[in-house]
């Protein structure tokens, strides 16, 4: 998995709330059985025209020339709500996106960004709006900076947001760690809890 | 010490606390579908990686599969095939149970996984599916995954979970006629928010939920995901003993008294303590519809639209907004006068074989208003099988309702079969986002009486009205 240490980037304010799953990739877009080829369907419904068509809509922030290049969102809360797909996390990754930064997000959409090299940031709405405003004056060149190790984003001005993550999703993130392989290195405990479970819940094995 | 529901659960299938503050928890059942469940088989065949407990894992064909009668592995939505022959193919090299279609245990994933005893109480069901947590009704811990965890659950057994906060939600008193538990959890949710129950296990509780049927139940915690829990449940009593007694994977005679014995005990100890709680008096509770883009947006059938300038918070002012511009209303308006296109009584929500009974007892000797489109599809082939025994699909054909084979279908569009471009659609489904079920479609969500009612007049309706005996019938 792709590690997340630091990050310097142009931010894209999609400053709504409850930005769903189905409108980050709607499911018209996942064509294929595979993790790939999904970038082009992020946001359809919003960044193009019309419906199939790949004609750009000029007012959706990420078409805008001044955002071009964009690889943080800055969005509203409950960013990520809805259906489980993790196809909406391959596809903001595939599009160039590497951290999003939120009051809230879905549980199983938060899951999903950390198991992809993703960084969900939770900051107060106040922080984000204030991130949106200096951002919005010269996108290019006001970048916002993630440090993932010290728990901060820093504003195009200066001022420094200190973030909370629980240390086992980043210690996944830094590492960029195979999680399953972490997991059987407790495989002792697993076979142990299964033996005993066994005797006493036995209709669960089938 | 007394002890939830939800703390019992997740004890008994602790096997360790992790070192970065995660427990790790043992998992009973997988289950997958062909949209989500072929990329996780697909992708673990590829890292060269096995199932630890074939055995444990299931998976059907719902999502993306037709449900016009003599379907094929060919779909209306492009590139369907290929899903649907990927999982067969992927599952039968897996060595896991598969619910074909042709099969008669095939259906939404949700409903057939507690229709065939796959889901028990006690229980921990992970599916890549976010209404998983419809089958925590059971008295179980269920919840919804990406696809990646899935190979994590079936290759380890287990998953690395953050323990969540507990809430529970009394709902106190009886539910008034022609009130439904759809419009219990509408209701929630239009109190609470959709972000209501974030970071939290849900347990519903009072009289009104224990008075609730098995299905009633799994309607309920059907929508925990849209309150944003990370699941929701009901504890084990009667109800749930006598749905889980005979089912094919349930276990049988002395096993069966065995986990009797335990899965009495499923139920928050008297005294247990939760995070937050929340009580509904049941009786304020009428038939209850959405009139914008979220499930919070929902108000009583009789209520009026909001106005923008009510709203909790200027973030939710501007979602308003723009909820109220995309689905054609006004603030103040009410809704019961709303011309529909188009009527959908289906999905893992609201499609099992009381809903269709309940919405049977409107349609019968009635018929579906000129010009709307009426569709009905049943949640699972074992649904399908048993209201035709029964004759209601008669009924909901006589009152010009499509009658389908199963299959999520219309609750979601996929690029196939949808209403029409900006249709406004009365729907017993649990999502109203924008295009959720077809370009720019205008979804109001509703139980199954409000969705029958409304087919009948052709405007949304007040089931309360057709049941009083308007017209002299139920
Ligand atoms: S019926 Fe709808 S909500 Fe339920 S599993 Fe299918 S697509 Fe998802």
């Amino acid at each position: 998995m792709e590690k997340f240490n630091q990050h310097t980037g142009i931010a894209a304010p999609l400053l709504r709330i409850n930005v769903d799953t189905d409108a980050i990739i709607p499911s018209r877009e996942m064509k294929r059985v595979s993790k790939e080829g999904l970038g082009e369907g992020l946001f359809a419904g919003w960044r193009y025209l019309a419906q199939g068509a790949r004609e750009p809509n000029p007012d959706f922030v990420l078409n805008r020339p001044e955002y071009a290049g964009t690889s943080i969102l800055l969005s509203g809360d409950n960013f990520g709500c809805g259906s489980s797909r993790e196809h909406a996390v391959w596809a903001l990754k595939e599009y160039g996106v590497r951290a999003i930064i939120a009051p809230s997000f879905g549980a199983i959409f938060a899951n999903n960004c950390i198991r992809n090299g993703l960084l969900p940031i939770v900051l107060p709405d106040e922080a984000v709006k204030a991130l949106a405003r200096q951002v919005e004056k010269d996108p290019q060149a006001h970048k916002v900076h993630i440090d993932l190790e010290k728990k901060q984003v820093v504003a195009p001005g200066g001022e420094v947001y200190g973030f909370d993550i629980e240390d086992g999703p980043r210690d996944m993130l830094l590492q960029g760690l195979d999680v399953i392989g972490l997991t059987l290195r407790h495989k002792d405990e697993i076979d142990a809890f299964q033996a005993k479970d066994r005797e006493k819940r036995p209709w669960i094995y089938l | 010490m007394a002890q939830t529901l939800f703390d019992k659960l997740w004890t008994a299938h602790l096997v360790t606390a992790l070192e970065d503050g995660a427990d790790l928890i043992f998992i009973d059942r997988v289950f997958l579908h062909e949209r989500t469940g072929s990329i996780a088989l697909k992708s673990l065949e590829a890292e060269g990686r096995s199932l630890r407990n074939p055995a444990l894992v299931f998976c059907t064909m719902d999502h993306i599969v037709d449900t016009f009668p003599g379907r094929t592995d060919d779909t209306i939505m492009p590139s369907g095939k290929d899903f649907i022959q990927s999982t067969r193919a992927s599952a039968h090299k897996a060595g896991i149970t598969l619910f074909d279609l042709g099969d008669s245990r095939q259906g939404i994933v949700h409903v057939v996984s507690p229709e065939q005893g796959v889901a028990l109480p006690g229980a921990t069901i992970v599916c890549p599916d976010s209404h998983t947590c419809t089958q925590g009704a059971l008295g179980a811990l269920a919840w919804g995954i990406g696809s990646t965890e899935a190979e994590h659950a079936m290759v380890t057994g287990t998953l690395r979970v953050n323990r969540p906060k507990t809430m529970r939600v009394l709902f106190n008193g009886d539910l008034g006629l022609g009130v439904t538990a759809k419009d219990m959890i509408l209701h929630l949710i239009g109190k609470h928010t959709a972000a209501g129950a974030s970071g939290y296990a849900v347990e519903f509780a009072g009289d009104a939920v224990e008075a609730l049927s098995m299905e009633a139940r799994f309607t309920l915690c059907n929508m925990a995901v849209e309150f944003s829990a990370f699941t929701g449940m009901v504890a084990v009593d009667d109800t749930t003993l006598n749905y889980v007694k005979g089912r094919p994977f349930a276990p049988k005679g002395a096993l069966w008294d065995k986990a009797v014995s335990q899965w009495r005990a499923l139920h928050s100890d008297k005294g247990a303590a939760f995070d937050k709680e929340i009580v509904i008096e049941a009786q304020d509770i009428k038939p209850t519809v959405t009139w914008g883009a979220s499930p919070e947006h929902a108000i009583p059938i009789d209520g009026k639209v909001p106005d923008p300038a009510t709203a909790r918070s200027e973030n939710q002012r501007a979602s308003m907004k723009r909820a109220l511009a995309y689905m054609d209303v006004k603030p103040g308006q009410i809704l019961t006068n709303l011309s529909i296109d188009a009527a959908f009584i289906g999905s893992c929500t609201n499609a099992r074989l009381s809903d269709l009974r309940a919405a049977a007892t409107l349609l019968n000797g009635r018929h579906v208003a000129k010009g709307v489109k009426a569709i009905c599809v049943p949640g699972s082939t074992q649904v399908k099988l048993a209201a035709e025994a029964e004759g209601l699909d008669k009924i909901f054909t006589k009152a010009g309702f499509e009658w389908r084979e199963s299959g999520c279908s219309m609750c979601f569009f996929a690029g196939g079969e949808h209403m029409g471009y900006r249709e406004r659609v009365i729907s017993t489904t649990n999502r109203n986002f924008e295009s959720r079920q077809g370009p720019e479609t205008r979804t109001h969500l509703a139980s199954p009486l409000v969705v029958a009612a409304s087919a009948v007049t052709g405007v949304i309706t007040d089931p309360r009205d057709l049941m009083r005996g308007g017209d002299g019938k139920i």
